[in-house]
């Protein structure tokens, strides 16, 4: 479905991704996992179009995303939950969840998807004419995934959904993540919390430093003794 | 003295109905710059030249092709607003991620610009429509009709661009952009465009403004300087881009100026809304309705 071939990528002068290979098959949940300042931010950031790459080039179901407007991406099937989910403060969460349902052909069905999005999120039903900048952060969270959900994507972009938020509140949104991907929706996350990541999706890349390091399923990356003594500290 | 009291309250009622006629009309001025600072962050020190052009286009438009007022308005909001649309593709766009003093600048130019060009093209008589209205009297009041017919419509446009704001898709991404520029893209929104639209609803404002104060006041190439300053001090005081302090700001000035005329001569009421800007602006340095952060 996606699929990036050695990708660079940077912000001026400082270069952030290294030759990344990286590719997502439909129906899939992908993992990005990796220390702070890794790139695994940049590398979510470059998919969705926010910044350009150097080099290399990203295919979305056959579409060069590279030559894609960035605000057309999302037309491509992409819909990216960024960093710190990045809300409206000052919009109602029913307004916020608007503005995921902008391109044309998810406002055409946007009572259609706004059902759906309410039918996940009963809390976001209760709240929706609540300002998005005065709830709690795993209602936040939960917004922002609704938002994204909102343009009807194909492939869904999760970048640290956990960041930030209590123990139990990182449950529910891997909880949450589990529930997305029954319902038939490809996944790639980028998490720092590699422990549960790791139990949510199927396979998993290793970044650090801007290159991928390892890559593998869950299971083999669990076992690997690279992520047991960096990562999980066993 | 029991007579000398009723007409006094007379006047004073009149000058409050005055106030608030006054304060629409502002509010209408402020919205448009308010608008363009809040979702754009840039500053139209042209604005008032923009209202300027448009009251000019209404002379021509009745005078000179003989078009009703009702039919030349439109089109005059229409001039403005492509205006708008005009200053920022030209103007602003170019300037976007520049300081904002090469930004103020620019617009400033700007208003040299079209000052110059309105004498040169239109002279420097004082023109109007030729149209007077009538004088509308309730018992002892006295209240113009084009005051009354101004107030009206400036309700009536920020009642339209208030539903546009809240009830459109375009409107709550004119909201949004104000509040995070930098993910738009992954909405799926034109940030470009966005500006766009934008800057030609300021100038659909100012064209409407334009409209209703060619009603009242003579149109010259430096008209802007009468009712320009004041539109920046209520934008200021009512916290640079919040729409609702702009709205506030423009019916306290218009009160104080409305009233202040009423104990003395009008341009005392102009010295005392400006000595009150002042107080206010060491007392609320961010706006009278200045969010907390």
């Amino acid at each position: 479905m996606l699929e990036l071939k050695s990708v660079d990528a940077g912000y001026g002068s400082f270069h952030a991704l290294f030759g990344i290979n990286l590719d997502v098959k439909a129906g899939e949940a992908v993992g990005v996992i990796g220390p702070n300042g890794a790139g695994k931010t940049t590398l979510m950031r470059v998919i969705s179009g926010l910044i350009r790459p150097t080099k290399g080039s990203i295919a979305m179901l056959g579409t060069d995303v590279l030559a894609t407007p960035a605000h057309k991406i999302v037309g491509l099937g992409i819909a990216h939950v960024p960093e710190n989910r990045r809300l409206f403060p000052r919009l109602t969460v029913e307004d916020n969840l608007k503005m995921g349902a902008y391109m044309p052909s998810a406002r055409a069905r946007y009572a259609e998807r706004l059902d759906f999005v309410f039918d996940l999120f009963p809390r976001m039903k209760e709240r929706r004419h609540q300002l998005a900048g005065t709830m709690s952060g795993g209602e936040q969270q939960m917004c922002a995934i609704g938002r994204a959900l909102m343009s009807d994507p194909k492939l869904l972009l999760l970048d640290e959904p956990s960041a930030g938020l209590a123990p139990v509140v990182v449950q529910q949104v891997f909880e949450l993540v589990k529930r997305i991907r029954a319902g038939g929706l490809t996944v790639l996350i980028v998490e720092q919390n590699v422990k549960q990541v790791l139990q949510v999706v199927d396979r998993a890349y290793l970044l650090e430093a801007g290159t991928i390091r390892i890559s593998g399923s869950s299971a083999e990356l669990l076992a690997s003794d690279t992520i047991r003594q960096a990562y999980l500290g066993v | 003295m029991g007579s000398f009291l009723e007409i006094f309250d007379i006047y004073l009622l009149e000058a409050i109905l005055n106030g608030v006629l006054l304060g629409g009309l502002l509010a209408l001025l402020a919205l448009g710059l308010n608008l363009i600072f809040g979702v754009i962050d840039v500053t139209w020190i042209c604005y008032a030249e923009l209202v300027m052009i448009g009251m000019y286009g209404m002379y021509y438009f009745v005078q000179y092709y003989d078009l009703s007022y009702y039919v030349a308005a439109p089109l005059a909001i229409l001039l403005v607003a492509a205006l708008g649309a005009l200053l920022h593709i030209l103007v602003i766009a170019p300037l976007l991620s520049s300081p904002p003093i090469n930004q103020l600048l620019a617009t400033g130019g700007v208003l040299f610009v079209l000052q110059s060009f309105a004498t040169v093209a239109f002279g420097i008589d004082f023109r109007n429509l030729g149209i007077r209205l009538p004088i509308l009297t309730l018992g002892d009041m006295h209240l113009s009709y084009s005051r009354l017919l101004a107030f009206g419509a400036a309700l009536v446009g920020m009642i339209v661009v208030y539903l546009f704001m809240t009830r459109t898709f375009t409107g709550t991404a004119i909201r949004a952009i104000a509040q995070d520029r930098q993910i738009m893209a992954l909405m799926g929104v034109d940030a470009k465009k966005i500006y766009v639209v934008t800057s030609a609803l300021g100038g659909a404002l100012a064209g409407l403004a334009a409209c209703l104060l060619v009603l009242q006041y003579d149109v010259h190439p430096f008209v802007g300087l009468s009712f320009g300053p004041i539109t920046f001090l209520i934008c200021v005081l009512g916290g640079l881009g919040n729409f609702v302090g702009g709205f506030v700001a423009a019916f306290l000035f218009a009160e104080i100026i409305s009233l202040g005329g009423l104990f003395s001569d009008l341009e005392w009421g102009y010295v005392l809304a400006f000595a009150f800007f002042i107080v206010m602006m060491f007392v609320r340095p961010a706006g009278l309705l200045a969010r907390r952060s």
